[in-house]
């Protein structure tokens, strides 16, 4: 028996899933009006030390890509180049030194923005990134805008209808929204509303009109995964006590539904907004394409074709840049709303 | 729950005891979802017999040129011909068995890529979720890096340096892939790896492999099936849209992708060449999504994904 009960002992203290990193949480428990402020400081430094290790990560990848896997003097010379001048450009690039040393030039060229020059205009790529930014921004931004305006009212509408005709109609359409390839959304409505009823422009970036079909299409493409979020948020926040309460005082069913549960089931949309920024603003490298639109993707695409890596590594470092900078504001933005990470209970 | 939609309090059954009728309801609507994706299950074989089967099905050579039938309309418009159903490219090739012939390379690439993927990120997640601490650390750093980028550009970059190829594209597909394996699979192994059965396998002396591969795996399976069955849709799309900016599958070889693009071209007379083979991407998606979601349902109705 005794021999039993150690083994047991021995085995079973393991630190379960779910265990939060414990010395912390020991260590600023024990009230006071400076224990919420020691949590959100730590909160808020681990953030940002993910934030700088991720960094760390991309340019790192940024890197390999070129230099790993890729030998950067094969696509720079012309096929018929000799040995020797192959090996003079090597050394002329610095690309026989070892690969840590390159790392580390480039990590510290880019840090400052120097990021070479665009091996197809005589530009600093930077430069070209920079100047194609704003479009794919505002792009961003609008696709996000169409995506919370279909999805919000739809999301929050199904949950409150739950099994209602509704809520199987925003189903079925965010089923079938989430198998539509975007580029093709984009050319069925270029062909419907520009060829076929000339109502909107195909391409170009001047006016209002020629946000309307680029906006949708990217916000068509998010809004399904943000409504699904949104209705079993909605649904989740209604069975909670608080909302019984409140109904219970006898509030109102519509100031029920605005005050009390959407600003709660806001939290998750929030957090999901945030980790699909990525794959929002990959949605708007596509929508680029199709719609001819002058932002980085277009940028970028071009420059694959015309070999300029220089732009390309620059490109997807200052795209994946924003990602992670929207990533951080959202999480920190999160904290500061939900009270229940701030003072860490 | 139903009484919210009447605006009425009706605190009896807001709570956890739902009356057996509405479990009996929620039961059925599952089962309903998963005939749902049975019948999405079936269309697919037809989708993917079609392919394997593309040189006895399709009518014509996907290669045969005929300059004189060029941007021919469908069947039923005029000007259409019954030898060409959904009319001809701007060559005068034959869409329908063009289109036959693409289901081949989309799905080859989604299969491949996926079985890469999903080997590469279960035995990350296997790894993290088993024995934690700083190799947990570095794998889901590693797995944030790429959740960060996005799914298309680090595609974009790989195939910018190794230029376009069936083999490449399989390659950037599979390797871009892995993160959301990991991340499920690492969640699950956590859990598991807390199970007693786990516990008394350790205390009998097994070695951690055969734990992980005999012990923990096995209860992942439904889960990874589920993700994988889902994730090849998306990497449909992905390669679709590579071969769309003419980054991926080359011409002449017909891939629903590159019809897309070259069709794009020709949007202005002749809509037919952009919208079937989209349709086609859409459809095999769409049955692809209804069967995962049906598999969901019937391998673990719980499972959140």
């Amino acid at each position: 028996m005794d021999r039993d009960a150690a083994e047991e002992v021995e085995i079973s203290p393991r630190p379960g899933p779910l265990t939060l990193p414990s010395p912390q949480r020991e260590r600023v428990r024990g009230g006071g009006p400076g224990r919420a402020r020691a949590v959100m400081r730590r909160y808020i430094a681990r953030q940002l030390v993910q934030f700088l290790v991720v960094i760390l990560g991309i340019s790192i990848l940024a890197f390999a890509i070129l230099h790993v896997l890729g030998d950067p003097v094969l696509l720079l010379l012309p096929q018929n180049a000799g040995k020797e001048e192959f090996e003079r450009y090597r050394h002329l690039l610095g690309l026989d030194r070892p690969l840590y040393v390159q790392y580390w030039k480039f990590l510290s060229n880019a840090v400052v923005g120097n990021f070479g020059k665009s091996w197809y205009a005589d530009t600093p790529a930077f430069r070209l990134v920079l100047e194609r930014m704003p479009p794919t921004i505002y792009l961003t931004f609008a696709g996000l805008v169409v995506a919370l305006l279909i999805s919000l009212p739809l999301g929050i509408l199904a949950a409150l209808k739950r099994h209602s005709w509704v809520d199987n109609l925003c189903t079925t359409v965010a089923v079938a929204g989430q198998a539509t390839p975007l580029f093709w959304l984009g050319i069925m409505m270029i062909i419907v509303f520009s060829v076929r009823l000339k109502l909107l422009p195909a391409s170009g970036y001047d006016s209002w009109e020629n946000f309307l079909m680029p906006s949708f299409c990217l916000g068509a493409t998010l809004a399904p995964i943000t409504m699904r979020l949104v209705r079993s948020g909605v649904i989740e926040v209604m069975n909670m006590d608080f909302i019984k309460t409140a109904r219970a005082k006898g509030v109102a069913e519509s100031r029920v539904v605005i005050k009390h549960a959407f600003r709660n089931a806001c939290i998750p949309v929030i957090t999901v907004i945030g980790l699909q920024f990525g794959q929002l603003l990959g949605g708007a490298i596509i929508t680029e394409t199709v719609f001819a639109w002058p932002g980085v993707a277009t940028l970028t695409v071009e420059s694959i074709r015309n070999q300029d890596f220089p732009v390309v590594q620059c490109a997807v470092i200052l795209l994946a840049l924003v990602i992670v900078s929207v990533n951080l504001i959202v999480d920190l933005a999160v904290a500061f709303i939900d009270p229940r990470i701030r003072t860490g209970a | 729950m139903t009484s919210l939609s009447e605006g009425k309090i009706d605190l009896v059954t807001l709570g956890d005891t739902a009356p057996a009728a509405a479990r009996e309801r929620a039961s059925l609507r599952r089962l309903g979802r998963v005939r749902w994706g049975l019948a999405a299950g079936f269309v697919l074989l037809l989708i993917v017999a079609s392919a394997v089967f593309a040189p006895w099905i399709a009518p014509h050579d996907p290669l045969a040129v005929n300059i004189r039938h060029r941007l021919g309309p469908p069947a039923w418009m005029d000007g259409g011909v019954p030898a060409h159903p959904l009319g001809t490219d701007q060559v005068g090739r034959d869409l329908l068995s063009r289109m036959i012939y693409g289901g081949r390379v989309s799905l080859m690439v989604g299969i491949c890529s996926v079985l890469m993927s999903a080997s590469i990120g279960v035995l990350l997640g296997l790894t993290a979720g088993y024995f934690g601490g700083s190799l947990d650390w570095s794998i889901m750093t590693l797995v944030n890096v790429m959740l960060t980028f996005p799914f298309v550009l680090l595609a974009l970059a790989v195939i910018a340096v190794l230029g376009p190829s069936l083999v490449n594209m399989i390659f950037v597909l599979g390797v871009a892939g892995w993160p959301i394996y990991t991340r499920v699979v690492r969640a699950e192994a956590m859990a598991v790896r807390e199970r007693e059965f786990v516990l008394a396998g350790r205390a009998l002396g097994m070695s951690h492999l055969r734990i992980i591969f005999r012990q923990i795996l096995p209860n992942l399976t439904s889960a990874i099936v589920v993700i994988a069955t889902l994730q090849v849709a998306q990497v449909i799309i992905a390669e679709s849209f590579l071969s769309f900016l003419g980054l991926g599958i080359q011409p002449p070889t017909p891939a629903w992708g590159n019809m897309l693009g070259e069709g794009r071209l020709y949007m202005l007379n002749s809509w037919w060449i952009a919208t079937f083979p989209g349709l086609a991407i859409f459809v095999t998606t769409l049955m692809i999504n209804l069967m995962g979601n049906a598999l969901r349902d019937w391998l673990d109705p719980h499972m959140k994904l």
